[in-house]
């Protein structure tokens, strides 16, 4: 005789609130970004400090050199969006692991907030508001193009 | 193994943890470390790059600091630094999305290992190079 046996499983039930799943968009963007991230800092490194004199060649003119190409200007505002919001979601999940009262949370969490915003903002706008020839300023301070214009 | 009142096996330590001891717990300890000082360091970097919008001596006088061999130093470590956590970042997605990551993620650790004293051969020395041959005026 044939007997059809139940499965003993209790049926799956979806227990997760409804809405986005933030962590789970955090824990991808923590290895999307890394990977970018990767390339663009390597990329900023080799250029900046192996090329040519390295350190040693870096002032005014030549950060005004770089951003006057929009390839540079894109590059780096890619590596201050990632790297910031990377670094800052990093820091929150070290401040939930190791602050032990709840307000300590918050004000440690509030603080990354802030940080990461203002340097977002800040880093942004200094990119695409920055005059690589200011008016008044010693030539031999610019790049060679701004004798030029 | 101890013999449980269940009668069954039981481990003296968790097996199969990835993150307790060795290689696994101190690759995630060093990422945590190297995590933060890239984020502090980041942090003064944007501030220090944002004085191009003051002004060119500004600007020059700032990144002059970066240029003496002490922090020159400091820049290898932080370059250091750097490198580890971008190599074990590649090891922990292996690890989550690779069919044997967590098998081979003793491995990996090594080969991480590797890849840095690589990477680190290669850039130390061009840059202390750079930092020091310049020192005394030349």
């Amino acid at each position: 005789m044939a007997t059809t046996i139940e499965s003993p499983r209790a049926p799956h039930t979806v227990r997760r609130s409804r809405g986005v799943n933030w962590e789970k968009w955090g824990w991808i963007y923590m290895r999307a970004s890394g990977v970018v991230l990767l390339v663009l800092i390597f990329g900023h490194l080799f250029v900046n400090l192996l090329v040519g004199d390295g350190i040693k060649a870096i002032d005014f003119a030549f950060v005004g050199g770089k951003w006057s190409d929009p390839f540079w200007q894109v590059w780096d505002t890619l590596m201050l969006w990632l790297a910031m919001i990377h670094g800052g979601n990093g820091m929150r999940t070290i401040v939930n692991d190791y602050a032990t009262k709840a307000v300590t949370r918050k004000v440690l969490l509030g603080a990354i907030l802030v940080a990461v915003v203002a340097m977002i903002v800040l880093g942004t706008l200094v990119i695409y508001t920055f005059d690589p020839c200011p008016v008044g300023s010693p030539a031999e301070l610019l790049p060679s193009f701004c004798a030029t214009r | 193994m101890a013999i449980n009142t269940a009668g069954t096996m039981t481990p003296k330590r968790p097996a199969g943890t990835l993150y307790r001891g060795r290689e696994g717990m101190w690759s995630w300890v060093l990422h945590r470390i190297t995590g933060v000082a890239i984020f502090f360091f980041l942090l003064v970097h944007i501030l220090d790059t944002s004085m191009v919008r003051i002004s060119p001596e500004a600007y020059n006088a700032v990144i002059s600091t970066y240029q003496n061999p002490i922090m020159g130093l400091g820049e290898t470590a932080l370059v250091a630094a750097i490198v580890y956590h971008a190599f074990n970042g590649i090891r922990i997605i292996l690890i989550d999305l690779w069919s044997k990551g967590a098998k081979y993620q003793r491995v990996m650790f090594w080969v991480v290992m590797g890849l840095w004293v690589i990477t680190m051969l290669g850039f130390a020395p061009r840059h202390l190079i750079n930092v020091f041959s310049h020192v005394g005026g030349a």
